[in-house]
């Protein structure tokens, strides 16, 4: 096994350090306390500011525990704001694929949909924004389960998961297997899980440091989703991945 | 035969745009890049036209590679702009004689009251479609013609060439200096206070009025239809399209057809109505403005109702009053709270656009007792923006013959839901996101594919726009017409504020 990394101990020094008393202290008082140079100190602190773990006051420059620290637990990526960055390449995903498009985060055991995009075929459809989907039951909830975004025991009701079609996994072994595969596949499907007829597709949005915070997906008539066989279409699989990549990019570039 | 595709040049207030669409109107490659905003003096605010050119000699070759394309796969360009922002430039060297002028700047003010007490406003509005306004192209060109040294000479002498940055790219795309075409468009030149808003010609009593030189004018063409063929780094493409930023939207979302409106939300808010071929004379405190004109066919008119600050509301929470950390933010905040709480903003922060026109006003909050948190403060912030809307779409209904019956709309702000659904509360009417939310973009494509041949006709178009959402009106009505009562008193509250400056002892200088 390999041994300790030093710059995340560094880190986690200066962390403890901007701890004590809650202090904000400059850029030569963190390299000068941890006795570290003033070039390695600048490199922590400006990463752990990339992952909001340290805040830079605009007017002094000095630094400070970052917001983000307190809400470790919870999720930190804002729903408006996933939706907000993820707009051009949903609309995009809908006119390729055809089918309409969610954006989905765990929330409280379910997957909270942000974000929704009409099938283009202008039939009359209501906006779910806000709505909660069971995470072993639809594609999004599956890919946050198989990634760890998610609590991996969906429900802990004595019935065990509710079982809304009979093809719905409500075995554990069943769903570790399906977990298992879209880990290896890199995205998930769900085939008439939720209901008869319908099925998805779902790739896991990713943000700083390769954490999964949301999945984005396509869903609509099972004839459409799959090929003959029953299988998802491979066309419809390529453009979601490619969503959620080119979201991705988004998530880790800097904050605007 | 490999497929083929349109580019569009957004050149808009913070950036430029290169965008590549399909066949169908999708989006295929986008690149972009920003330009500086120069603010030299209170209220001043300048941009540099070569360096807008530099920009997008980087950015047509970078969204061509990325799409892994040449320029011979691409049928037509067309481009769409920031409007009014005025460039004035050497015929021979292609040097602009100072900093682009920017649609926002109010530098030119004491012109602007000078027209309001002289010709006034009923005689420009009959003529030009325009009330007096810091915001159009002709008092620009006046402020510089009176301060960069020598102009007026050399503008009279023939040597000076001025242009909206549609007019300003188009000569450098064709040559520049070495044999340039200098054209405008209808929809830009409907901006500058300059042209008859009925023939679509320059009107010589305007030219008088402000002291513009003719020689200096572009040609006014349409919107769409080949210009001419382009040189690097487009070589060989034709230059087929060229509208403002906002009728490039009215196009993108296709409303073709009198009584389609749409409002982008943006910094401003920018809400457009199709009135057809009749260009109706506003009594409600809206623009006369030419929508498009596609080739040889009679143009299509708009009325226009434009907010100052929209957008720049939430961005002023964010980065002024620190409330929030994105823009995104706000609606988390705000549906902290079920409600304002009693609270309003009105964001006059430069005055009141449309229908109101009022410069003498400035922004007010009001309703604040202790009761009141951050989360009030951000709906009273989205809120603006809706009630904003609702009094253009007020002042529409009442010059246009039709109710406005759905309103289509595109900009940032439309991935706020809670501000979309109060939209619709406030309008009562569905408002409607359509699947490409460039729709600036997608409409300058539009209007070059078209007069190209490579989409034939504007049916064609309408199919390819999707909805991608909808919001439908759930409020009271009782409720509904109590908060605009309210709104229009806080309004009444931001009035009057601005006075006349103080008597210094030193001049201004200037």
């Amino acid at each position: 096994m390999a041994g300790p990394v030093q710059s995340i101990e560094r880190a986690a020094a200066v962390l403890r350090l901007l701890a004590v008393g809650r202090r904000r202290l400059g850029l030569g008082e963190v390299a000068a306390s941890l006795g570290l140079a003033k070039g390695t100190a600048h490199g922590i602190l400006r990463t752990l500011q990339h992952v909001d773990f340290v805040e830079q006051d605009a007017a002094t420059g000095k630094y400070r525990l970052g917001a983000a620290l307190l809400h470790l637990g919870t999720s930190y990526l804002d729903g408006n704001e996933l939706r907000s960055r993820s707009l051009n390449w949903a609309d995009a995903l809908a006119a390729r694929s055809g089918e309409a498009v969610r954006l989905g985060t765990p929330l409280e055991r379910g997957v909270l949909v942000v974000h929704h995009v009409f099938r283009p075929d202008d039939t009359f459809q209501t906006l779910d924004v806000g709505a909660l989907l069971p995470l072993h039951a639809s594609s999004l909830g599956k890919v946050l389960l198989a990634y760890g975004a998610a609590p991996p025991d969906p429900d802990r009701d004595a019935d065990g998961p509710a079982a809304y079609t009979r093809h719905t996994l409500v075995t554990p072994d069943a769903l570790a297997r399906a977990l298992a595969e879209i880990r290896e596949l890199g995205w998930g499907a769900e085939i008439q899980e939720m209901s008869m007829g319908e099925a998805g597709i779902a790739a896991p949005i990713r943000g700083h440091g390769g954490l999964v915070v949301g999945a984005v997906g396509v869903s609509g008539a099972v004839e459409r989703i799959c090929d003959a066989r029953g299988h998802p279409r491979p066309s419809l699989v390529t453009l979601v991945r490619e969503a959620a990549r080119a979201i991705s990019r988004d998530l880790g570039a800097a904050r605007w | 035969m490999p497929e083929r595709y349109v580019m569009s040049i957004d050149q808009g207030t913070n950036s430029t745009r290169c965008i590549v669409f399909d066949q169908r109107g999708r989006m295929v490659t986008v690149a972009q890049r920003e330009h500086r905003q120069h603010f030299p003096r209170p209220g001043w605010v300048e941009h540099d036209a070569l360096e807008i050119w530099q920009n997008l000699k980087r950015i047509v070759p970078e969204a061509l590679s990325a799409a892994g394309l040449d320029t011979g796969r691409i049928a037509a360009v067309g481009i769409a702009n920031q409007r009014e922002t005025t460039v004035l430039w050497d015929r021979r060297t292609g040097i602009p004689v100072a900093r682009a002028v920017v649609w926002q700047d109010t530098r030119t003010a004491p012109l602007v009251e000078e027209l309001r007490r002289g010709p006034g406003e009923d005689v420009l509005r009959d003529r030009c479609g325009l009330p007096p306004s810091t915001y159009f192209a002709a008092p620009k060109i006046r402020w510089l013609l009176d301060h960069v040294k020598g102009l007026e000479q050399r503008a009279r002498n023939g040597d000076i060439l001025f242009g909206t940055v549609e007019t300003w790219l188009v000569w450098n795309l064709t040559g520049g200096p070495d044999g340039g075409l200098h054209l405008t468009d209808a929809t830009n030149a409907a901006r500058t206070m300059l042209m008859d808003i009925r023939t679509l010609t320059w009107d010589d009593g305007l030219l008088d009025l402000f002291g513009v030189p003719r020689a200096i004018l572009p040609e006014i063409r349409s919107s769409a239809e080949i210009y001419g063929e382009a040189g690097a780094p487009l070589t060989g493409v034709p230059l087929a399209a060229a509208l403002g930023d906002q009728q490039a939207a009215l196009f993108g979302q296709t409303c073709f057809s009198p009584g389609d409106a749409k409002c982008t939300y943006g910094t401003g808010g920018f809400l457009l109505l199709n009135t057809g071929t009749e260009a109706v004379r506003s009594r409600h405190g809206l623009l006369t403005t030419v929508a498009y004109r596609i080739g040889d066919a009679p143009p299509a008119y708009a009325l226009e109702g434009s907010i100052a600050v929209t957008g720049a509301l939430v961005q002023w929470f964010r980065d002024r009053l620190g409330l929030i950390g994105s823009a995104a933010e706000i609606e988390t905040l705000a549906r902290t709270v079920d409600d304002n709480g009693g609270c309003y903003i009105v964001p006059a922060f430069s005055g009141l656009f449309a229908p109101r026109w009022r410069d003498d006003a400035r922004g007010v909050v009001v309703g604040l007792t202790s009761y009141i948190t951050a989360g009030h403060l951000a709906r009273a912030v989205l809120e603006a923006t809706g009630w904003q809307t609702r009094e253009v779409v007020d002042a529409m209904n009442a010059d246009a013959a039709v109710a406005l019956g759905e309103l289509k709309v595109d900009g940032g702000m439309t991935s706020d839901n809670l501000l979309m659904q109060f939209v619709a509360d406030v309008l009562d009417v569905p408002v409607v996101r359509p699947m490409v939310a460039e729709t600036v973009s997608l409409g300058a494509a539009y209007a070059a594919g078209l007069a190209a041949g490579y989409w034939p006709d504007l049916e064609v178009l309408r199919h390819n726009w999707h909805r991608a959402a909808q919001w439908l009106p759930d409020m009271d009505p009782d409720d509904r017409a109590w908060e605009y009562e309210n709104w229009q008193r806080a309004v009444e509250r931001s009035l009057d504020w601005v006075r006349p400056p103080r008597k210094r002892k030193r001049g201004s200088g200037g």
